[in-house]
Protein backbone atom coordinates (compact mmCIF):
# COMPACT_ATOMS: atom_id res chain seq x y z
CA UNK A 1 0.00 0.00 0.00
CA UNK A 2 2.27 2.57 -1.48
CA UNK A 3 2.35 6.16 -0.60
CA UNK A 4 1.32 8.34 -3.53
CA UNK A 5 2.15 11.87 -4.55
CA UNK A 6 1.03 14.71 -6.97
CA UNK A 7 4.01 15.78 -8.71
CA UNK A 8 3.00 19.35 -10.36
CA UNK A 9 4.86 20.16 -13.55
CA UNK A 10 4.57 23.51 -15.51
CA UNK A 11 5.40 22.93 -19.28
CA UNK A 12 7.21 19.34 -18.70
CA UNK A 13 9.18 20.79 -15.96
CA UNK A 14 8.74 19.67 -12.66
CA UNK A 15 7.84 22.51 -9.78
CA UNK A 16 10.57 23.18 -7.14
CA UNK A 17 6.93 22.10 -4.72
CA UNK A 18 6.58 18.93 -6.42
CA UNK A 19 10.01 17.48 -5.90
CA UNK A 20 9.48 18.77 -1.83
CA UNK A 21 6.51 16.63 -2.12
CA UNK A 22 8.35 13.78 -3.42
CA UNK A 23 11.08 14.47 -0.84
CA UNK A 24 8.71 14.31 1.96
CA UNK A 25 6.71 11.76 0.38
CA UNK A 26 9.74 8.93 0.47
CA UNK A 27 10.25 9.83 4.41
CA UNK A 28 6.64 9.12 4.77
CA UNK A 29 6.81 5.64 2.85
CA UNK A 30 10.34 4.81 4.85
CA UNK A 31 8.31 5.27 7.92
CA UNK A 32 5.56 3.52 6.58
CA UNK A 33 7.68 0.54 5.11
CA UNK A 34 6.20 1.00 2.15
CA UNK A 35 7.41 2.38 -1.55
CA UNK A 36 6.62 5.92 -3.59
CA UNK A 37 4.42 6.35 -6.31
CA UNK A 38 3.93 9.54 -8.16
CA UNK A 39 1.37 10.97 -10.51
CA UNK A 40 2.08 13.22 -13.28
CA UNK A 41 0.30 15.27 -16.59
CA UNK A 42 2.01 15.01 -19.65
CA UNK A 43 5.85 15.00 -18.73
CA UNK A 44 7.58 13.72 -20.90
CA UNK A 45 10.90 12.64 -19.18
CA UNK A 46 9.61 11.81 -15.46
CA UNK A 47 13.13 10.35 -14.56
CA UNK A 48 14.07 13.34 -12.67
CA UNK A 49 12.05 12.30 -9.76
CA UNK A 50 14.08 9.02 -9.13
CA UNK A 51 16.70 11.63 -7.76
CA UNK A 52 13.76 12.09 -4.69
CA UNK A 53 12.96 8.94 -3.66
CA UNK A 54 9.98 7.83 -6.23
CA UNK A 55 9.65 4.29 -7.20
CA UNK A 56 7.13 4.35 -9.67
CA UNK A 57 5.58 6.65 -11.75
CA UNK A 58 2.23 7.51 -13.41
CA UNK A 59 1.76 9.53 -16.25
CA UNK A 60 -1.28 10.83 -18.07
CA UNK A 61 -0.50 11.73 -21.66
CA UNK A 62 -4.40 12.63 -22.43
CA UNK A 63 -5.42 15.90 -20.54
CA UNK A 64 -4.38 19.04 -21.20
CA UNK A 65 -4.94 22.14 -19.35
CA UNK A 66 -5.25 22.10 -16.08
CA UNK A 67 -9.09 21.20 -14.81
CA UNK A 68 -9.46 20.94 -10.48
CA UNK A 69 -12.26 18.42 -11.39
CA UNK A 70 -11.03 15.99 -13.56
CA UNK A 71 -7.68 16.71 -12.23
CA UNK A 72 -8.86 15.80 -8.94
CA UNK A 73 -10.30 12.36 -10.03
CA UNK A 74 -7.14 11.12 -11.91
CA UNK A 75 -5.59 11.65 -8.37
CA UNK A 76 -8.52 9.71 -6.99
CA UNK A 77 -8.28 7.06 -9.76
CA UNK A 78 -4.02 6.76 -9.29
CA UNK A 79 -4.73 6.36 -5.42
CA UNK A 80 -7.38 3.33 -6.30
CA UNK A 81 -4.92 1.59 -8.98
CA UNK A 82 -1.92 2.05 -6.14
CA UNK A 83 -3.96 1.08 -3.20
CA UNK A 84 -2.59 4.28 -1.69
CA UNK A 85 -3.62 4.97 1.64
CA UNK A 86 -1.34 8.17 1.72
CA UNK A 87 -1.84 10.70 -0.78
CA UNK A 88 0.56 13.87 -0.52
CA UNK A 89 -0.08 17.25 -2.55
CA UNK A 90 1.68 20.48 -2.08
CA UNK A 91 0.74 24.10 -1.28
CA UNK A 92 0.54 25.16 -4.72
CA UNK A 93 -2.79 26.99 -5.50
CA UNK A 94 -3.44 24.23 -8.29
CA UNK A 95 -2.88 21.73 -5.55
CA UNK A 96 -5.25 23.21 -3.04
CA UNK A 97 -8.20 23.91 -5.34
CA UNK A 98 -8.50 20.34 -6.11
CA UNK A 99 -7.20 18.20 -2.89
CA UNK A 100 -10.77 19.04 -1.05
CA UNK A 101 -12.45 17.36 -4.11
CA UNK A 102 -10.07 14.50 -4.03
CA UNK A 103 -10.99 14.22 -0.15
CA UNK A 104 -15.03 13.98 -1.11
CA UNK A 105 -13.74 11.40 -3.83
CA UNK A 106 -11.79 9.02 -1.63
CA UNK A 107 -13.46 9.88 1.32
CA UNK A 108 -10.20 10.54 2.60
CA UNK A 109 -9.43 12.73 5.48
CA UNK A 110 -7.51 15.89 4.25
CA UNK A 111 -5.25 18.16 6.55
CA UNK A 112 -3.20 21.05 5.06
CA UNK A 113 -0.34 22.72 5.89
CA UNK A 114 1.52 20.23 7.12
CA UNK A 115 5.06 21.27 8.43
CA UNK A 116 6.56 17.69 9.52
CA UNK A 117 6.25 14.03 9.09
CA UNK A 118 3.56 12.48 10.67
CA UNK A 119 4.86 12.03 14.42
CA UNK A 120 2.78 8.87 14.80
CA UNK A 121 1.25 6.55 12.27
CA UNK A 122 -1.26 5.22 14.74
CA UNK A 123 -3.16 7.27 15.13
CA UNK A 124 -1.79 9.12 12.05
CA UNK A 125 -0.77 11.90 13.48
CA UNK A 126 0.76 15.11 11.67
CA UNK A 127 1.52 18.92 12.89
CA UNK A 128 0.01 21.78 10.88
CA UNK A 129 -0.27 25.39 11.43
CA UNK A 130 -3.22 27.31 12.29
CA UNK A 131 -4.34 30.92 13.00
CA UNK A 132 -2.80 31.75 9.98
CA UNK A 133 0.79 30.81 11.38
CA UNK A 134 0.03 32.12 15.65
CA UNK A 135 0.25 28.43 16.17
CA UNK A 136 0.40 25.05 15.35
CA UNK A 137 -2.05 22.23 15.60
CA UNK A 138 -1.74 18.38 16.10
CA UNK A 139 -4.06 17.02 14.21
CA UNK A 140 -5.16 13.18 13.81
CA UNK A 141 -6.62 11.66 10.73
CA UNK A 142 -9.55 8.85 11.45
CA UNK A 143 -10.31 7.76 7.64
CA UNK A 144 -8.60 4.63 6.03
CA UNK A 145 -6.87 6.83 3.13
CA UNK A 146 -5.36 9.68 4.43
CA UNK A 147 -4.50 13.33 2.22
CA UNK A 148 -1.64 15.56 3.50
CA UNK A 149 -1.01 18.93 2.31
CA UNK A 150 2.67 19.64 2.62
CA UNK A 151 3.26 23.25 3.09
CA UNK A 152 6.05 24.92 1.00
CA UNK A 153 9.54 24.90 1.87
CA UNK A 154 8.86 23.15 5.14
CA UNK A 155 10.34 20.05 4.30
CA UNK A 156 13.15 20.80 1.73
CA UNK A 157 14.56 19.01 -1.13
CA UNK A 158 15.90 15.65 0.03
CA UNK A 159 18.07 13.55 -2.63
CA UNK A 160 17.63 9.90 -2.56
CA UNK A 161 18.60 7.39 -5.55
CA UNK A 162 15.08 5.27 -6.33
CA UNK A 163 14.44 3.67 -9.87
CA UNK A 164 11.47 5.58 -10.82
CA UNK A 165 9.90 2.88 -13.34
CA UNK A 166 8.05 4.92 -15.31
CA UNK A 167 3.95 3.74 -16.90
CA UNK A 168 1.64 5.46 -18.87
CA UNK A 169 -1.51 5.66 -17.06
CA UNK A 170 -4.86 6.36 -19.15
CA UNK A 171 -7.91 6.15 -16.82
CA UNK A 172 -11.07 6.97 -18.37
CA UNK A 173 -11.99 10.34 -16.46
CA UNK A 174 -14.62 12.96 -15.71
CA UNK A 175 -16.27 15.56 -17.88
CA UNK A 176 -16.50 18.93 -16.68
CA UNK A 177 -18.28 22.28 -17.74
CA UNK A 178 -15.65 24.46 -16.37
CA UNK A 179 -12.90 25.90 -18.74
CA UNK A 180 -10.34 28.24 -18.51
CA UNK A 181 -10.08 30.88 -21.39
CA UNK A 182 -7.20 32.97 -20.58
CA UNK A 183 -4.26 32.65 -18.53
CA UNK A 184 -2.64 35.79 -17.94
CA UNK A 185 0.53 35.09 -16.38
CA UNK A 186 4.25 36.29 -16.26
CA UNK A 187 6.61 34.04 -17.33
CA UNK A 188 10.02 36.01 -15.98
CA UNK A 189 8.80 36.56 -12.62
CA UNK A 190 9.51 34.70 -9.43
CA UNK A 191 6.22 33.97 -7.73
CA UNK A 192 5.94 34.39 -3.77
CA UNK A 193 5.16 30.27 -3.73
CA UNK A 194 7.98 29.61 -5.35
CA UNK A 195 10.32 32.27 -4.28
CA UNK A 196 13.58 31.46 -1.51
CA UNK A 197 14.03 35.08 -0.39
CA UNK A 198 11.28 37.53 -0.95
CA UNK A 199 11.65 41.06 -0.90
CA UNK A 200 8.33 43.11 0.09
CA UNK A 201 7.67 46.86 0.76
CA UNK A 202 5.15 48.93 2.35
CA UNK A 203 3.90 52.40 3.19
CA UNK A 204 7.21 53.46 4.18
CA UNK A 205 8.05 53.71 0.41
CA UNK A 206 5.53 56.85 0.00
CA UNK A 207 4.30 56.19 -3.66
CA UNK A 208 4.38 53.38 -6.40
CA UNK A 209 6.81 54.89 -8.16
CA UNK A 210 9.49 54.41 -5.48
CA UNK A 211 9.22 50.88 -6.35
CA UNK A 212 11.98 50.50 -8.84
CA UNK A 213 14.58 50.37 -6.01
CA UNK A 214 12.75 47.17 -4.77
CA UNK A 215 12.21 44.86 -7.86
CA UNK A 216 15.68 45.82 -8.81
CA UNK A 217 16.64 44.28 -5.19
CA UNK A 218 14.42 41.35 -6.12
CA UNK A 219 16.32 41.15 -9.74
CA UNK A 220 20.01 41.00 -7.71
CA UNK A 221 18.67 37.99 -5.41
CA UNK A 222 16.30 36.35 -7.68
CA UNK A 223 13.22 37.23 -5.38
CA UNK A 224 10.18 37.36 -6.09
CA UNK A 225 8.11 40.79 -5.03
CA UNK A 226 5.32 41.29 -2.48
CA UNK A 227 3.73 44.26 -0.01
CA UNK A 228 1.88 45.25 2.56
CA UNK A 229 -2.11 45.30 2.96
CA UNK A 230 -2.49 49.18 2.73
CA UNK A 231 0.23 49.10 -0.23
CA UNK A 232 -2.63 47.03 -2.03
CA UNK A 233 -5.48 48.56 -0.43
CA UNK A 234 -3.83 51.84 -2.09
CA UNK A 235 -3.42 49.86 -5.55
CA UNK A 236 0.17 50.74 -5.28
CA UNK A 237 0.87 47.04 -6.24
CA UNK A 238 -0.86 44.38 -7.16
CA UNK A 239 -3.48 42.31 -4.50
CA UNK A 240 -1.83 38.79 -5.85
CA UNK A 241 1.66 40.92 -3.98
CA UNK A 242 -0.56 41.22 -0.53
CA UNK A 243 1.62 39.29 2.31
CA UNK A 244 -0.83 38.71 5.69
CA UNK A 245 -3.80 37.22 7.13
CA UNK A 246 -6.24 37.77 4.51
CA UNK A 247 -3.47 37.73 1.34
CA UNK A 248 -0.89 35.35 0.62
CA UNK A 249 1.28 33.71 3.21
CA UNK A 250 5.01 33.70 2.96
CA UNK A 251 7.70 30.73 3.71
CA UNK A 252 10.49 31.68 2.26
CA UNK A 253 14.49 31.18 3.43
CA UNK A 254 14.83 35.39 3.73
CA UNK A 255 12.07 38.25 3.75
CA UNK A 256 13.34 41.49 3.62
CA UNK A 257 10.42 43.77 5.18
CA UNK A 258 11.11 47.82 3.85
CA UNK A 259 9.25 50.49 5.02
CA UNK A 260 6.59 47.82 6.75
CA UNK A 261 5.70 48.44 10.56
CA UNK A 262 4.97 45.35 11.14
CA UNK A 263 0.96 45.16 11.97
CA UNK A 264 0.21 41.45 13.52
CA UNK A 265 -1.51 40.42 10.42
CA UNK A 266 1.21 40.72 8.73
CA UNK A 267 3.47 38.69 11.07
CA UNK A 268 1.46 36.40 10.85
CA UNK A 269 1.70 35.73 7.41
CA UNK A 270 5.33 35.78 7.24
CA UNK A 271 5.88 33.51 10.47
CA UNK A 272 6.91 30.59 8.64
CA UNK A 273 9.97 32.23 6.97
CA UNK A 274 13.49 31.42 8.45
CA UNK A 275 15.26 34.39 8.20
CA UNK A 276 13.56 37.70 8.11
CA UNK A 277 15.37 41.33 7.80
CA UNK A 278 13.87 44.51 8.33
CA UNK A 279 14.92 48.31 7.06
CA UNK A 280 12.72 50.86 8.80
CA UNK A 281 13.14 54.33 10.32
CA UNK A 282 11.09 54.27 13.47
CA UNK A 283 12.80 51.99 15.58
CA UNK A 284 9.83 51.39 17.37
CA UNK A 285 8.11 49.99 14.46
CA UNK A 286 6.44 45.85 15.80
CA UNK A 287 8.60 44.39 13.13
CA UNK A 288 11.98 44.58 14.58
CA UNK A 289 10.58 42.12 17.63
CA UNK A 290 10.02 39.76 14.69
CA UNK A 291 13.07 40.10 12.81
CA UNK A 292 16.01 38.43 12.71
CA UNK A 293 18.16 41.37 11.95
CA UNK A 294 17.65 44.86 11.63
CA UNK A 295 18.66 48.41 10.27
CA UNK A 296 17.44 51.33 11.61
CA UNK A 297 17.27 54.10 8.42
CA UNK A 298 15.82 55.62 5.73
CA UNK A 299 15.05 53.09 2.95
CA UNK A 300 16.07 55.25 0.10
CA UNK A 301 19.09 55.86 1.37
CA UNK A 302 20.08 52.06 2.81
CA UNK A 303 18.15 49.83 -0.27
CA UNK A 304 20.59 51.29 -3.40
CA UNK A 305 23.63 50.85 -1.06
CA UNK A 306 22.49 47.36 -0.22
CA UNK A 307 21.97 46.85 -3.72
CA UNK A 308 25.18 47.54 -4.72
CA UNK A 309 27.08 45.49 -2.60
CA UNK A 310 24.70 42.90 -3.33
CA UNK A 311 25.87 42.95 -6.68
CA UNK A 312 29.80 43.05 -5.79
CA UNK A 313 29.00 39.55 -3.17
CA UNK A 314 27.02 38.50 -6.08
CA UNK A 315 29.80 38.48 -8.60
CA UNK A 316 32.38 37.29 -6.21
CA UNK A 317 30.46 34.58 -5.13
CA UNK A 318 29.05 33.26 -8.85
CA UNK B 1 -31.33 33.72 -8.89
CA UNK B 2 -30.85 31.95 -5.30
CA UNK B 3 -27.55 32.92 -3.42
CA UNK B 4 -26.04 31.25 -0.10
CA UNK B 5 -23.20 33.35 1.28
CA UNK B 6 -21.42 30.72 4.13
CA UNK B 7 -20.06 32.66 6.88
CA UNK B 8 -17.37 31.44 9.28
CA UNK B 9 -17.43 33.12 12.93
CA UNK B 10 -13.50 33.55 13.56
CA UNK B 11 -11.26 35.69 15.70
CA UNK B 12 -10.41 38.98 14.94
CA UNK B 13 -7.29 39.41 13.04
CA UNK B 14 -5.65 41.42 15.78
CA UNK B 15 -6.65 38.66 18.42
CA UNK B 16 -3.88 37.42 20.83
CA UNK B 17 -3.78 33.33 19.82
CA UNK B 18 -3.57 31.38 23.26
CA UNK B 19 -5.07 28.19 24.20
CA UNK B 20 -6.21 26.75 27.32
CA UNK B 21 -7.06 23.18 29.12
CA UNK B 22 -3.49 21.89 28.33
CA UNK B 23 -3.63 23.37 25.51
CA UNK B 24 -6.41 21.19 23.47
CA UNK B 25 -8.87 24.16 23.10
CA UNK B 26 -8.59 27.93 21.78
CA UNK B 27 -9.15 30.62 24.77
CA UNK B 28 -11.97 32.73 23.44
CA UNK B 29 -11.34 34.79 26.46
CA UNK B 30 -11.03 38.38 25.45
CA UNK B 31 -10.99 37.34 21.96
CA UNK B 32 -13.54 39.40 19.61
CA UNK B 33 -15.47 37.72 17.03
CA UNK B 34 -16.13 38.64 13.13
CA UNK B 35 -17.22 37.60 10.24
CA UNK B 36 -14.56 35.57 8.14
CA UNK B 37 -12.83 38.61 6.26
CA UNK B 38 -12.43 36.31 2.88
CA UNK B 39 -16.44 35.73 3.68
CA UNK B 40 -17.38 39.45 3.81
CA UNK B 41 -15.51 40.23 0.46
CA UNK B 42 -18.45 37.30 -0.99
CA UNK B 43 -20.81 38.54 0.99
CA UNK B 44 -20.63 42.38 0.05
CA UNK B 45 -20.45 40.52 -3.78
CA UNK B 46 -23.32 39.23 -2.92
CA UNK B 47 -25.19 42.62 -2.04
CA UNK B 48 -24.07 43.30 -5.49
CA UNK B 49 -26.03 40.78 -7.13
CA UNK B 50 -28.92 41.31 -5.06
CA UNK B 51 -29.12 44.99 -5.78
CA UNK B 52 -27.90 44.75 -9.10
CA UNK B 53 -29.73 41.26 -10.73
CA UNK B 54 -32.31 40.77 -8.25
CA UNK B 55 -30.85 37.94 -6.29
CA UNK B 56 -32.22 36.42 -2.80
CA UNK B 57 -29.15 36.28 -0.76
CA UNK B 58 -29.45 33.86 2.34
CA UNK B 59 -26.45 33.61 4.97
CA UNK B 60 -25.70 30.16 6.60
CA UNK B 61 -23.51 29.29 9.71
CA UNK B 62 -22.32 26.28 11.50
CA UNK B 63 -21.99 26.71 15.46
CA UNK B 64 -23.30 27.31 18.83
CA UNK B 65 -26.02 30.28 19.73
CA UNK B 66 -22.82 32.44 20.34
CA UNK B 67 -22.31 32.87 16.36
CA UNK B 68 -25.83 34.28 15.85
CA UNK B 69 -24.24 38.16 16.60
CA UNK B 70 -22.27 37.32 13.38
CA UNK B 71 -25.07 36.48 11.21
CA UNK B 72 -27.04 39.38 12.90
CA UNK B 73 -24.49 41.40 11.34
CA UNK B 74 -24.32 39.69 7.85
CA UNK B 75 -28.27 40.18 8.26
CA UNK B 76 -27.43 44.11 9.08
CA UNK B 77 -25.00 44.71 6.10
CA UNK B 78 -28.09 43.59 3.60
CA UNK B 79 -28.57 39.34 3.61
CA UNK B 80 -32.67 38.19 3.32
CA UNK B 81 -32.61 35.41 5.83
CA UNK B 82 -30.44 33.39 7.78
CA UNK B 83 -29.48 29.74 9.03
CA UNK B 84 -27.44 28.53 11.93
CA UNK B 85 -26.87 24.76 11.56
CA UNK B 86 -26.62 24.22 15.61
CA UNK B 87 -23.45 22.11 15.94
CA UNK B 88 -19.64 22.67 16.66
CA UNK B 89 -17.80 23.55 13.38
CA UNK B 90 -15.32 20.55 14.16
CA UNK B 91 -13.41 20.33 11.31
CA UNK B 92 -13.90 21.15 7.57
CA UNK B 93 -15.16 17.93 6.36
CA UNK B 94 -18.20 18.01 9.27
CA UNK B 95 -18.88 21.91 8.47
CA UNK B 96 -19.35 21.08 4.23
CA UNK B 97 -21.15 18.19 5.29
CA UNK B 98 -23.81 20.13 7.21
CA UNK B 99 -23.77 22.83 4.86
CA UNK B 100 -24.13 20.82 1.79
CA UNK B 101 -27.61 18.78 3.35
CA UNK B 102 -28.87 22.81 4.27
CA UNK B 103 -27.89 23.87 0.53
CA UNK B 104 -29.89 20.83 -0.92
CA UNK B 105 -33.10 21.58 0.74
CA UNK B 106 -32.50 25.96 -0.19
CA UNK B 107 -31.55 24.91 -3.92
CA UNK B 108 -29.40 27.62 -4.58
CA UNK B 109 -28.03 28.77 -7.79
CA UNK B 110 -24.82 30.08 -6.53
CA UNK B 111 -23.24 29.54 -3.36
CA UNK B 112 -20.07 32.06 -1.84
CA UNK B 113 -18.06 30.59 0.88
CA UNK B 114 -14.66 32.44 1.74
CA UNK B 115 -11.36 31.12 0.10
CA UNK B 116 -10.31 29.62 3.12
CA UNK B 117 -11.25 31.03 6.90
CA UNK B 118 -8.53 32.72 9.20
CA UNK B 119 -8.64 30.43 12.13
CA UNK B 120 -8.19 26.93 10.69
CA UNK B 121 -7.01 28.13 7.44
CA UNK B 122 -8.26 24.95 5.93
CA UNK B 123 -9.40 26.01 2.61
CA UNK B 124 -11.35 22.89 1.89
CA UNK B 125 -14.89 23.33 3.10
CA UNK B 126 -15.63 24.98 -0.14
CA UNK B 127 -14.31 22.28 -2.71
CA UNK B 128 -15.58 19.49 -0.50
CA UNK B 129 -19.22 21.71 -0.48
CA UNK B 130 -19.14 21.61 -4.26
CA UNK B 131 -18.08 18.04 -4.63
CA UNK B 132 -20.49 17.07 -2.48
CA UNK B 133 -23.57 19.11 -4.60
CA UNK B 134 -21.83 17.92 -7.58
CA UNK B 135 -21.74 21.56 -8.46
CA UNK B 136 -18.80 23.66 -10.40
CA UNK B 137 -16.30 24.99 -8.19
CA UNK B 138 -13.38 28.01 -8.71
CA UNK B 139 -11.56 29.25 -5.99
CA UNK B 140 -9.09 31.55 -5.05
CA UNK B 141 -11.51 34.04 -6.97
CA UNK B 142 -10.99 37.49 -7.84
CA UNK B 143 -14.09 38.28 -9.76
CA UNK B 144 -17.37 36.86 -10.79
CA UNK B 145 -19.72 37.31 -13.16
CA UNK B 146 -23.52 35.53 -13.77
CA UNK B 147 -25.20 35.78 -17.01
CA UNK B 148 -28.37 33.87 -17.09
CA UNK B 149 -26.63 30.05 -16.29
CA UNK B 150 -23.27 31.41 -17.01
CA UNK B 151 -20.65 32.48 -14.77
CA UNK B 152 -17.10 33.69 -15.67
CA UNK B 153 -14.63 33.84 -13.09
CA UNK B 154 -11.62 34.97 -12.31
CA UNK B 155 -9.21 32.55 -10.14
CA UNK B 156 -5.64 33.43 -8.71
CA UNK B 157 -2.82 31.31 -10.02
CA UNK B 158 0.76 31.10 -8.98
CA UNK B 159 2.18 33.73 -10.40
CA UNK B 160 -1.10 35.27 -12.33
CA UNK B 161 -4.41 34.58 -12.93
CA UNK B 162 -6.73 32.74 -15.06
CA UNK B 163 -10.87 33.08 -16.35
CA UNK B 164 -12.79 30.53 -16.16
CA UNK B 165 -15.74 29.87 -17.82
CA UNK B 166 -18.24 28.00 -16.07
CA UNK B 167 -22.27 27.01 -15.54
CA UNK B 168 -24.81 27.30 -12.19
CA UNK B 169 -25.07 25.59 -9.62
CA UNK B 170 -21.37 27.09 -8.38
CA UNK B 171 -19.66 27.41 -5.56
CA UNK B 172 -17.41 30.02 -5.13
CA UNK B 173 -14.27 30.21 -2.56
CA UNK B 174 -13.75 33.96 -2.39
CA UNK B 175 -11.36 36.44 -1.50
CA UNK B 176 -10.23 40.31 -1.65
CA UNK B 177 -10.88 41.05 -5.16
CA UNK B 178 -14.12 39.92 -5.73
CA UNK B 179 -14.82 43.13 -4.04
CA UNK B 180 -11.98 46.00 -2.54
CA UNK B 181 -11.93 46.55 0.93
CA UNK B 182 -13.26 49.56 0.39
CA UNK B 183 -16.51 48.49 -1.10
CA UNK B 184 -17.21 46.39 2.42
CA UNK B 185 -20.22 47.83 4.04
CA UNK B 186 -20.46 48.87 7.75
CA UNK B 187 -24.12 48.26 8.96
CA UNK B 188 -26.07 51.24 9.59
CA UNK B 189 -28.92 51.58 11.98
CA UNK B 190 -31.56 51.11 9.86
CA UNK B 191 -29.82 47.80 8.73
CA UNK B 192 -29.44 47.04 12.32
CA UNK B 193 -33.08 47.54 13.02
CA UNK B 194 -34.25 45.78 10.18
CA UNK B 195 -31.55 42.94 11.16
CA UNK B 196 -33.50 42.43 14.03
CA UNK B 197 -36.59 41.20 12.35
CA UNK B 198 -35.49 39.42 9.76
CA UNK B 199 -35.51 35.28 9.91
CA UNK B 200 -32.98 33.78 11.56
CA UNK B 201 -33.95 29.79 11.62
CA UNK B 202 -32.26 27.14 13.74
CA UNK B 203 -31.34 23.49 11.81
CA UNK B 204 -30.88 21.14 14.50
CA UNK B 205 -28.42 17.98 13.03
CA UNK B 206 -28.08 14.30 13.12
CA UNK B 207 -24.79 13.15 12.77
CA UNK B 208 -21.53 14.58 13.03
CA UNK B 209 -19.06 13.45 10.38
CA UNK B 210 -15.41 14.96 11.30
CA UNK B 211 -12.80 13.12 9.76
CA UNK B 212 -10.13 14.73 11.88
CA UNK B 213 -9.30 15.43 15.49
CA UNK B 214 -7.33 18.98 16.47
CA UNK B 215 -5.43 16.93 19.57
CA UNK B 216 -3.40 19.26 20.81
CA UNK B 217 -1.90 23.25 19.91
CA UNK B 218 1.35 24.82 20.02
CA UNK B 219 2.66 28.33 19.63
CA UNK B 220 5.65 29.07 17.73
CA UNK B 221 9.16 28.87 19.99
CA UNK B 222 9.85 32.29 21.34
CA UNK B 223 12.17 34.19 18.51
CA UNK B 224 16.17 35.89 20.01
CA UNK B 225 16.46 39.18 20.05
CA UNK B 226 16.81 41.23 16.30
CA UNK B 227 20.48 41.79 15.59
CA UNK B 228 20.80 45.40 14.62
CA UNK B 229 23.37 46.52 12.02
CA UNK B 230 24.18 50.12 11.34
CA UNK B 231 22.35 51.56 8.68
CA UNK B 232 26.21 52.58 7.39
CA UNK B 233 27.46 48.88 7.94
CA UNK B 234 26.00 47.46 4.74
CA UNK B 235 29.10 44.55 4.46
CA UNK B 236 28.09 43.43 7.94
CA UNK B 237 24.55 42.67 7.02
CA UNK B 238 25.66 41.09 4.08
CA UNK B 239 28.39 38.49 5.63
CA UNK B 240 25.55 37.77 8.59
CA UNK B 241 23.07 36.92 5.47
CA UNK B 242 25.54 34.65 4.18
CA UNK B 243 27.86 33.62 6.90
CA UNK B 244 25.49 33.35 9.91
CA UNK B 245 22.04 33.04 8.05
CA UNK B 246 23.00 30.77 5.24
CA UNK B 247 20.47 32.32 3.05
CA UNK B 248 22.54 33.79 0.50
Amino acid sequence: MPVLVYTESDQGKFKKAALEVASYGKAVAEAMGTSLTALTFKVSDASELGNYGVDKVLNINSTNTFNAKIYADAIKQAAEKENATVVILSASADSRYLAPLVSVGLSAAYVPNVVATPSNLSPFTVKRTAFTNKAFCNTELSTAIKIIGVSNNSFGLIENKAAAHIEDFSPSLATSSTSVTSTDKASDKVTIADAEVVVSAGRGLKGPENWGMIEELADVLGAATACSKPVSDLGWRSHSEHVGQTGKPVAANLYIAIGISGAIQHLAGINSSKIKVVINTDPEAPFFKAADYGIVGDAFEVVPKLIEKLKVFKAQNA
Amino acid sequence: MKLLVCISHVPDTTSKINFTEGDTKFDTTGVQFVINPNDEFGLTRAMWFKEKQNATVDVISVGGAETEPTLRKALAIGADAAIRVNAEATDGHSVATYLAAAAKEGQYDLIIAGRESIDYNGGMVPGMLAAMLDANFVTNCISLEIDGTKATAIREIDGGKETISTVLPLVIGGQKGLVEESDLRIPNMRGIMMARKKPLTVIETATETSETHSVSFEKPAPRGAVKLVEADNIDELINLLHNEAKVI
